[in-house]
């Protein structure tokens, strides 16, 4: 599987509050969670973003809350996967519970400009930015990670067994 | 190899004679928690299940408490998901308005954990019923869903840190402030993924509600737990609140750590983070005068009988300044009314504040309180993240119960010792 498109760029420490303020958590439609996601640190995300786009963060993005609600307004925005230098570890157990690619590489976090087309492979690990040429290796899931993703999610794992 | 108390636990939920660091296991949960924002998630995720039986209607804890008594007809709506599920499935630990309390100051007092338990909770906050040496932890909805099927969740055996405390806390010096003085050293990623265990002669003096502050914040250095020993003061607690067995682990002398902290408790002094990270802290040598617009004293992390005592002792005889608005939030109702007649109610209610029933509210900039464009707030809450508390252009300071109450007397943000207490 692969995934394909133009960054979105964030600094270090990416909490949940403000990829979806918690005033906008008395819903649970992933619609209408998207259309505020990151608008307390970006007003315009929700007018830029394109589907596939790749969001890339800093260090411990996804800090916070353990609300569900902020990999899933992010999923539902378009994003086709997140790359962070670290993630925060609630935030990295859910998106792979409900099945958002993400890759940790602090190499390509920190290289990969706003802007610019990257490709990331998620069989083999390897994030390619197109506009630079630049490659790197992301951090492959342990095997028992990869068979939740490859089921698409927790429950689709543990119903399959 | 020697194990932390984390990683004793956990073998022992997963049937294992011994884990390391790095192990993916399966444990078996003692308890599995939500509340209104994440359990309708799950609640919804559940249906996609096979079997849609719950594993076992004693070990989960509904809890209501972020946006309850319902602030809008949208949560009323969610609070009504989470009833529903809660009766067809005879839930015995649903806890509806009128008896509910914020999540993580309630379940230590219903006697819902016990030291030994493995627990998951879909809120971060789980992780303060490690001060009853337990293994308690965050995750999200679809882990809680899973839990709630299975009475099992996936773990990665963390590697642990290990904080030795020595000596004692001065007058006015509490929990919080060990806590927002440890983050502060090692920032909000400092313990990610990891265990923060804490020992040392100096865990002896601390009280329970000290050690509930302290574990609960383990996230906000991005802890995967945060974990006590257990000792005479939490056996008197369990012995008080709860009729379960408990286990009581103990790190062998020869567990691996990733890193040791010491921290001499005599040594601290009140504690501030200043916006928009809890790692930003700063002690009063270096604090120039701040005005402020509300002070809020609540939450999971610091709405405890002793935290509204040590306002309360500050507010006795003071007024809130002019200017300020002062809000209290005793996190339960037990405590609610341990405060009722104890008077504390009654001098924050003459001092000029206001007094709510239990509920999340401001903590996440929910209702209750919530700041506009320039306000600036001292809260006894756990996180300063831009906008948590209304505009994303107002501020949040974090502090002790008696920092906080200093302050609205002040109308500035202010250590008890300038009022000469
Ligand atoms: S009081 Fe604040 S931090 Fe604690 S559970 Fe409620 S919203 Fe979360």
């Amino acid at each position: 599987m692969k995934a394909n498109g133009n960054v979105i760029k964030y600094g270090d420490n990416v909490d949940t509050d403000v990829i979806i303020p918690a005033r906008y958590l008395n819903s649970s439609d992933p619609k209408e969670l998207a259309q505020h996601c990151m608008e307390d640190i970006d007003k315009d995300f929700v007018n830029k973003v394109k589907p596939g786009d790749i969001m890339v963060g800093g260090k411990n993005f996804g800090c916070g809350s353990s609300r569900e609600h902020a990999p899933i307004s992010i999923k539902a925005s378009g994003i086709s996967c997140v790359i962070a230098e670290t993630f925060a570890r609630i935030f990295y157990r859910n998106s792979i519970n409900i099945g958002l690619p993400i890759m940790e590489c602090p190499e390509a976090a920190k290289a990969i400009k706003d802007g610019d087309e990257v490709e990331v492979d998620f069989d083999s690990g390897i994030i390619t930015d197109k506009t630079t040429g630049e490659t790197f290796k992301g951090q492959a899931f342990p095997e028992f990670m990869q068979r939740i993703i490859n089921a698409e999610g927790l429950i689709n794992y543990i119903n399959s067994k | 190899m020697g194990m932390t108390m984390t990683q004793k636990i956990l073998a022992a939920h997963a049937g294992l004679p011994a884990v390391k660091a790095g192990d993916l296991i399966e444990a078996d949960l003692d308890l599995v928690l939500g509340n209104d924002i994440t359990s309708p998630v799950a609640i919804h995720e559940m249906e996609k299940f096979n079997t849609q039986e719950v594993f076992d209607k004693d070990k989960i804890a509904l809890v209501p408490d972020h946006f309850v008594p319902n602030k809008d007809i949208k949560s009323a709506e969610h609070c009504k998901i989470v009833r529903e599920f809660a009766k067809k499935n005879n839930i015995t630990n649903y806890f509806e308005v009128g008896q509910m309390g914020i999540e993580h100051a309630l379940l230590p007092e219903k006697g819902l954990v016990v030291a030994g338990d493995v627990v998951i909770g879909a809120d971060s906050h789980t992780c303060t019923y490690g001060a009853l040496g337990a293994f308690s932890t965050g995750i999200g909805s679809t882990d809680m869903a899973a839990g709630m099927a299975t009475g099992k969740a996936w773990f990665k055996v963390p590697e642990a840190i290990k904080i030795v405390l020595t000596g004692k806390l001065n007058k006015w010096v509490t929990g919080k402030d060990v806590i927002l003085h440890i983050i502060g050293k090692i920032g909000v990623d400092g313990a990610l993924y990891k265990s923060m265990e804490f020992t040392g002669e100096g865990v002896s003096s601390l009280t329970m509600d000290d050690r509930f502050t302290i574990a609960n914040m383990a996230i906000e250095a991005g802890g995967k737990n945060g974990i006590f020993p257990v000792d005479d003061k939490t056996k008197e607690f369990l012995k008080e609140h709860s009729d379960r067995e408990y286990v009581c682990y103990e790190a062998d002398e020869d567990a691996q750590y990733s890193e040791v902290l010491e921290i001499n408790l005599s040594e601290l002094t009140p504690t501030v983070s200043f916006p928009h990270l809890p790692e930003n802290t700063h002690t009063f040598d270096e604090i120039d005068d701040i005005k402020i617009d509300q002070v809020v004293i609540g939450s999971c992390t610091n709405g405890r009988i002793q935290d509204m005592r040590e306002a309360a002792e500050i507010l006795k005889g003071r007024k809130v300044a002019d200017g300020v608005r002062a809000i209290v939030i005793p996190a339960t109702q037990k405590i609610y009314l341990q405060a009722v007649e104890e008077g504390l109610v009654a001098t924050f209610i003459e001092a000029g504040a206001v007094v709510s029933t239990p509920t999340c509210g401001p903590c996440l900039g929910g209702y209750m309180g919530i700041l506009a464009q320039g306000e600036r707030c001292v809260a006894t809450t756990n996180r300063n993240f831009v906008g948590r508390m209304g505009h994303t252009e107002s501020e949040i300071y974090l502090a002790s119960p008696a920092v906080a109450a200093a302050s609205a007397v002040t109308g500035k943000i202010s250590q008890p010792s300038e009022l000469s207490l």
